[in-house]
């Protein structure tokens, strides 16, 4: 075997010039060649969120009025419950070789893991909610197509709300006991901010005649910056050693 | 450390002052407040109620700043002010939640009502119970008190949004409202006996807090004699060294 | 090729309470292969942990001098390496996902060639597309320093990097990290044997309860190669 131990000095770009983009694409790009190469996080998700939503139909029977009045609420009720379930295993699973302090030791920002990490739960979460809403639509009777962009925008911002809180919680009970029953019970009170305007635009586009709901997207879109904003501040500090 | 000769005069007098607020306000409440017109005598419990609510407001913005504090400055005292905060603006979000059915029963029948106030103060009591299983479920005590500095920002960024929420949502689907909407007119009598209810409250959560504060600090200095002590065991020519 | 020094001034390290190294100063020159020994919780894995900058010391300052001077956190974080007992290593990512990976996050230009470079040296080449879950110990070792030595570091930092390692494993490191010490590369290693350390290092150090306590270094030892730049 050849040696190895050539040292070639390349250049490399140091931590304050490197832009965020560079290693959050990266990381984003491993978490989700690594999903799709096992698929266990999507199915099981997918899976488990289709049944919250069939047992809550089965339930209550819903009438044809009934289910529009509900219906949105259990939607987003199974959404957060499957987002919840989908983002503990976001931190889980750098322990299993200390992979996340390989990524920490990288001149990247620190900033850069939660930015790639964040991106790549939205988008399991986003391709989750794809499968869930045919589903919906089919139990609960109810027409989405005419107002398809409304809704979309409206789940687009809440998953927003949903998995940028929801990662930095992630790592935040990454080393805790019972860590899987301590992420829902910091998140859950947290996304009632997400529950009730998510809830309330959908009841908004599907009603009859359907309404523009512009206070609730606003406040959605309001919770994502504020969201945003302080997971970047704090995000470094639970990293941190 | 035990306090400061001055520490320990200012912190009497603080109590002495809580004890004589305190029974000022009992007896302000029950003969210097006027009669609410509607509900009589049970419409007294609404003094505690909100001042407790104010209190427990300040209590979690004290955990938040505590908070910050930490982040920046990393000295441990700024984490024990964020746990003794904690829960102090838990047990008070107690006392507004208990004494709301307690109201609320007589003048309108049911124990619950998902109003505005009450729905924020129970999210706000399950923010900070989580903070505190969070504490007690993290073993490490540097990033214990990291991650619950960072959980106590979050949790109070998002009161605002929570308030806003629940406020518009309960205008859509207007519900009973115990204790009279936002600034439904208040005597101004009534005005001054829940301010000075309030003042008493908050030196009482002042006090609490306080000792509060005082048993982590004790449990910290608890454990950097114990550590000394395990150091000396082992290396004890080392030790006198350092 | 010039290795990265560094120097450690006052760094005491605090988890809470629990004091995990005491304030130290300590300074290694460029190519110097200093080897870390005592028992454990001596404080070997801290002071490596604030080497790598994977730890902030609670007080004091870690600073890094190369040849032109002195280095900031920042430009040194890409010129060092950590090797601990985990691998590091992505289970489900192939041994060439794994490499590109980090080569990206290390801001590598023409990182498929580098990397290519580095799976032959390691002689993974033909296992490179195979997942990391399906490698023996020996070849995630050798993954994992081909890992480490990616973007070329002047500074590799190994916590006690032999655990778990047979006999020809021990050898074969042994070997490579020879071969970096020979080219520059400024080495700072914990270990439990004591063999091996006194063997190839050129100072020898003795940690006890958090603190450096005494220079081991035997009469003998040759000056490093490296040094005397």
């Amino acid at each position: 075997m050849a040696s190895q131990t050539e040292i070639v000095r390349v250049a490399s770009a140091p931590a304050s010039s490197a832009p965020l983009w560079r290693g959050a694409w990266a990381i984003f790009s491993k978490e989700v060649r690594t999903e799709f190469r096992t698929r266990e996080l999507l199915t099981t998700t997918a899976v488990f969120a289709l049944m919250v939503v069939f047992l809550f139909s089965f339930s209550f029977d819903p009438t044809r009025e009934e289910s529009r009045r509900f219906g949105p609420g259990l939607l987003w009720i199974a959404i957060l419950f499957a987002g919840t379930l989908m983002l503990e295993p976001s931190f889980l699973r750098e322990q299993a070789n200390e992979t996340l302090a390989a990524l920490r030791l990288a001149p990247i920002q620190p900033c850069a893991i939660l930015v790639g990490k964040t991106m790549a739960n939205f988008l399991f979460l986003a391709i989750t909610e794809a499968l869930l809403l045919p589903a919906f639509a089919v139990f609960y009777d109810v027409r989405l197509w005419p107002e398809l962009p409304g809704i979309l925008l409206a789940l687009a911002l809440g998953t927003l709300g949903i998995v940028v809180p929801g990662t930095i919680f992630a790592a935040v009970t990454a080393h805790a006991r019972m860590r899987e029953m301590l992420l829902p019970l910091l998140l859950f009170p947290v996304l009632i901010s997400v529950l009730i305007p998510g809830t309330e635009a959908t009841v908004a586009l599907l009603a009859d005649p359907p309404e523009w709901p512009s206070l609730w997207l606003k406040l959605l879109a309001g919770a994502d910056v504020i969201y945003l904003v302080a997971a970047y501040l704090l995000f470094d500090s639970v990293l941190e050693e | 450390m035990p306090p400061t000769g001055m520490n320990r005069i200012l912190w009497l007098v603080v109590k002495l002052a809580a004890a004589l607020a305190m029974a000022a306000t009992g007896y302000a409440i029950f003969f210097v407040a006027p009669d609410e017109q509607t509900m009589h005598a049970i419409q007294r419990i609404f003094y505690i109620h909100v001042a407790s609510a104010w209190t427990a407001g300040v209590a979690f913005l004290v955990v938040a700043l505590a908070g910050v504090l930490y982040l920046v400055k990393r000295q441990p005292r700024f984490d024990w002010l964020g746990v003794a905060a904690a829960e102090t603006g838990v047990t008070f979000t107690s006392i507004v939640l208990i004494t709301g059915p307690i109201w609320a029963k007589p003048i309108w029948g049911i124990w619950w009502t998902w109003d505005a106030r009450l729905t924020l103060t129970f999210v706000l009591w399950l923010m900070y119970i989580a903070y505190l299983l969070l504490r007690s479920l993290v073993e490490d005590p540097q990033r214990r008190s990291v991650v619950c500095a960072v959980y106590g920002i979050f949790a109070f960024a998002d009161v605002p949004l929570v308030y806003f929420s629940i406020q518009w949502w309960r205008t859509q689907h207007p519900q009973p409202v115990i204790g009279g909407g936002q600034g439904s007119g208040l005597d101004p009598t009534m005005w001054r006996v829940l301010l000075f209810t309030w003042a008493a409250v908050s030196l009482l959560f002042a006090l609490m807090t306080r000792q509060r504060y005082r048993l982590e600090a004790a449990r910290h200095e608890t454990e950097v004699l114990r550590q000394e002590l395990e150091d000396r065991k082992e290396s004890p020519a080392a030790a006198s060294r350092a | 090729m010039a290795g990265l020094g560094i120097s450690f001034s006052d760094v005491e390290k605090r988890y809470g309470p629990v004091r995990a190294l005491r304030p130290t100063t300590l300074d290694i020159s460029p190519g110097e292969f200093v080897a870390l020994l005592g028992p454990n919780g001596s404080g070997k894995t801290t002071l490596l942990r604030l080497a790598s900058l994977l730890a902030r010391p609670t007080s004091g300052a870690v600073r890094f001098r190369g040849p032109t001077g002195e280095q900031s956190q920042e430009a040194a974080r890409g010129q060092l390496s950590l090797v601990a007992h985990a691998t590091m290593l992505y289970d489900d990512l192939t041994a060439e996902e794994n490499l590109q990976l980090f080569a990206r996050l290390y801001g590598l230009h023409g990182s498929a060639a580098i990397v290519a470079e580095r799976l032959a040296a390691a002689g993974l080449q033909e296992r490179r597309h195979d997942l990391a879950r399906t490698f023996s110990r020996g070849m995630r070792q050798r993954l994992t320093l081909a890992r480490a030595l990616l973007h070329g570091p002047g500074l590799l930092l190994l916590d006690e990097p032999t655990t778990g390692l047979d006999s020809a494993g021990c050898e074969w490191l042994a070997g490579e990290l020879r071969r970096l010490h020979h080219a520059g590369c400024t080495i700072l290693m914990s270990t439990h044997q004591g063999g091996e350390a006194l063997s190839l290092a050129t100072r020898t150090l003795w940690l006890e309860a958090g603190r450096v306590v005494r220079d081991v270094t035997p009469a003998f030892t040759p000056a490093s190669p490296g040094a005397a730049n």
